[in-house]
């Protein structure tokens, strides 16, 4: 076949992402999108023009080259592909289905200024998952050993793509993750339904297999102080325990049952599967035929009223106190749900939660907003509408407003600089702390994030990391 | 996975277990507490570590089988492993010379208690111990606080046993003898600390309770264990498990320990049916010896 012109490259329309029937995945935890076939694929893949400056790669936090990857997807080659992703992406199946393409190499590609983009993060997908699938994880060369030990504290984003690049640059890298299972967020906070905890655990086994060790149960700061991770033979350190230390609205009612962070909720039943109780132990609250409201707007919030939808909700509605324009959700997310027949209530905020006598949430108050000036974020600001409030019954209520900052690193190591958000400091460049040979990176630095900044953050520590061994001078 | 280097029962249903841990043995003191998880499907359990020795690298839990988990974890023996366990967990006992100290313990909350004793004696208080329990038989670790108290009491429930009546009683009784008394601890069932927390509030006696409420992770990240003290919400895991007692909502941790009681009630029941068709199955299928 010669090959194709521009303009016949361009002619191709973007291919669809199979998925399961919206009222059929509502009711189970199976993933959603099934993936591209071979020929969807190939497909895709022609629609790249092979720009010689392919602006896409900046669009990546940690920069795959994208052009190559997707010209070895057009020839069939789909391991050669999948090779290439890994050198600069440590979790490729993981970011093919969590990562927000749309705003990041999708957002650069320039088919997409005429047309829809080169399905990106679809085609990583498809080849990290085709890799996986018929030969396995395959993992990349490995530089010699430097004897350098680093320690790594959290298995989520950022620690392990931090880890998976030392490991390939010759050091020796031991992650310390608090519960008891590894991949932070990966694992407890989104669903099964949209990132397979199989997939996390086949992505964490090739960073075994290349020699990162993991220890579980280890909560640094209790455990081990940081300290005392240098006095057991650790050269350097990167800090990267996330956000976790959720916020709640400080309203009324807040604490009665049936109230729960997102954070809770999500992981009761991702990490300790309660959807499957009794089958597994821990419990979750019954949202059978019951009304659940979550309230908030990113993707938190999309997972955990999608959740609440699958185990058996009556009525499963997003409450966001803005828009629909200014919700933090990717798109894709916001459109899963509302097929899946989530409702969604804008410009209303909640005033206070009603409860019965024995502590059990029962209803909401609620006032309805409008949008004023801008605010620092550059949304427009929600304003009141006097004299809107209503009443709405509700039986679980779930806040997914975001994240502060873990205190346990703080309180335990208080030589570190921190913010007033108690986020730690960093030099943008290198992810170096105010403490020497101590390195952070994702929304412990951050805030609350993505899953691929805090990839991007790792992998900036990781460099950083690799001189700092071969030249302690650079603090 | 930690061993289990020794299992005995303390009293019916009360269990307690020395377990291999060498790191937490070597860093917790009084009042912190660990996360047992006894397989892959069980549920995430806090306990507060009784004792440690760090020689031995091992730590010493009890634990009382009410739900499915804990009577699970009350059948494990000697030689046995426990999936994980994972702490030291939360803020240690605020600890210091306050004078004369009495430490309270309900149930199995004697047991949970007497570390947080030893450690007021070994700073130097004149240290009372009130051990209560419901019967003459549930009386945890009399030997052991008789070794270490300046003054200890038992009271029973039913009066088969020492001081016939509730702890608060006798500690009204030596509130009344016009002792001067400084600092109050009390570990146990919510209704005893709080009648606790109301017989020490008239006189302005320092008073600190262990709360036990439902937890996740016990690192912060859930926010499922939070509570409401001074009219403000606290995560026990991080910000305690110890507060001042006359500043906790009572009423509200009772109402949240209560979130579950519906399906730890459904997860027991089958439980044990299970339990009871195993054991008709074991009877029946078994071979006749002739």
């Amino acid at each position: 076949m010669p090959p194709l012109s521009k303009k016949e490259r361009m002619n191709i329309p973007r291919q669809p992402m199979p998925e399961q029937a919206p009222l059929e995945r509502n009711k189970n935890f199976l993933e959603v999108n099934l993936g591209l076939t071979e020929e969807l694929a190939r497909m895709e893949a022609n629609r790249c023009l092979q720009c010689p400056k392919p602006v896409c790669i900046d669009g990546c936090p940690v920069g795959v080259q994208i052009r190559d990857f997707i010209k070895l997807v057009g020839e069939g080659d789909f391991l050669g592909a999948a090779a290439k992703i890994k050198e600069d992406n440590a979790l490729p199946a993981v970011c093919g289905r969590v990562c927000p393409q749309e705003e990041q190499c999708e957002a650069k590609c320039v088919v997409g200024v005429k047309h829809d983009p080169v399905a990106i993060g679809r085609l990583e997908r498809f080849v990290s998952d085709y890799e996986r699938e018929h030969v396995g994880i395959r993992t990349p060369k490995v530089k010699p050993k430097t004897g350098k030990k680093v320690a790594v504290i959290g298995s989520g984003p950022a620690g392990l793509s931090c880890a998976g690049d030392l490991i390939q640059l010759g050091h020796d890298v031991t992650v310390f993750e608090a519960l008891h299972e590894v991949g932070g967020v990966l694992i407890y906070g989104i669903p099964e339904f949209r990132l397979p905890k199989s997939i996390v655990k086949a992505e964490v086994d090739a960073l075994k297999t290349l020699g990162v060790e993991f220890q579980t149960n280890a909560v640094i700061g209790f455990t081990d102080t940081i300290d005392e991770l240098f006095e057991n033979g650790y050269s350097a350190v990167f800090i990267a325990v996330g956000a976790g230390l959720p916020y709640f609205m400080n309203i009324p009612g807040e604490n009665y049952n049936g109230v729960y962070s997102a954070n809770e909720f999500l992981t009761r039943v991702n990490l300790m599967k309660a959807y499957k109780f009794p089958e597994y132990d821990t419990p979750v609250f019954d949202c059978k035929d019951k009304n659940v409201a979550v309230f908030g707007g990113g993707n938190t919030a999309m997972d955990a009223v999608r959740t609440a939808k699958r185990l058996g909700a009556k009525n499963a509605y997003i409450m966001y106190r803005r828009s629909e324009k200014e919700m933090p959700a990717r798109l894709e997310e916001v459109h899963h749900a509302k097929q899946e027949g989530i409702e969604f209530i804008f410009l209303t905020n909640p005033l206070a939660f009603l409860g019965d006598e024995n502590g059990w949430l029962h209803g909401v108050k609620l006032q309805k907003m409008e949008l004023g000036e801008p605010d620092a974020s550059g949304r427009r600001r929600p304003v009141p509408i006097p004299n809107s409030e209503y009443i709405t019954d509700l039986d679980m209520a779930v806040v997914a407003i975001g994240n502060g900052s873990n205190p346990i690193i703080q309180k335990t190591t208080p030589d570190l600089s921190y913010n007033k958000w108690g986020n730690i400091i960093v030099n943008e460049e290198s992810m170096k702390t105010s403490k020497k040979g101590v390195f952070a990176g994702g929304d412990i630095v951050s805030g609350g994030a993505t899953v691929i900044l805090a990839m991007g953050a790792g992998r900036t520590a990781a460099k950083a990391i690799d001189i700092f061994l071969t030249n302690t001078e650079i603090w | 996975m930690n061993k289990i280097v020794s299992a005995e029962f303390l009293a019916a249903d009360i269990k307690r277990f020395v377990i291999e841990a060498p790191k937490i043995a070597a860093k917790r003191k009084a009042g912190q507490f660990v996360i047992v998880r006894i397989d892959e499907k069980g549920e995430r359990i806090p306990l507060t570590i009784a004792d440690s020795n760090k020689e031995e690298g091992t730590i010493t839990i009890i634990v009382q089988g009410i739900g499915k988990t804990t009577k699970e974890i009350n059948n494990h023996v000697a030689g046995d492993s426990f999936l994980d366990v994972v702490g030291p967990l939360g803020k240690p006992s605020h600890i210091e010379n306050f004078g004369t100290a009495i430490s309270i313990g309900g149930g199995v909350g004697t047991a949970i208690a007497f570390p947080t004793a030893v450690a007021l004696k070994e700073a130097g208080n004149y240290t009372i111990v009130i051990n209560g329990a419901r019967n003459k038989d549930l009386v945890l670790l009399e030997k052991e606080i008789n070794l270490v108290a300046d003054e200890a009491y038992i009271t029973t429930d039913d009066g088969s046993y020492g001081y016939h009546g509730f702890v608060t009683q006798k500690l009204q009784e030596l509130i009344d003898s016009g002792r001067k008394i400084d600092f109050v601890l009390a570990i146990g069932p919510i209704p005893m600390m709080r009648a606790v927390a109301n017989t020490t509030r008239p006189y302005g006696i320092k008073t600190v309770v262990s709360l036990n409420p439902v937890m996740v992770d016990g690192t912060g990240m859930c926010g499922g264990c939070r509570a409401t003290v001074d009219n403000k919400t606290v995560f026990v895991c991080v910000d305690g498990p110890e507060f001042d007692a006359h500043l906790v909502d009572f009423d509200l941790l009772t109402k949240r320990n209560r979130t579950y009681n519906k399906s730890e009630k459904e997860a027991l029941d089958n439980h044990l049916c299970n339990l009871d068709k195993a054991f008709v199955e074991a009877v029946t299928t078994e071979p006749l010896h002739q």
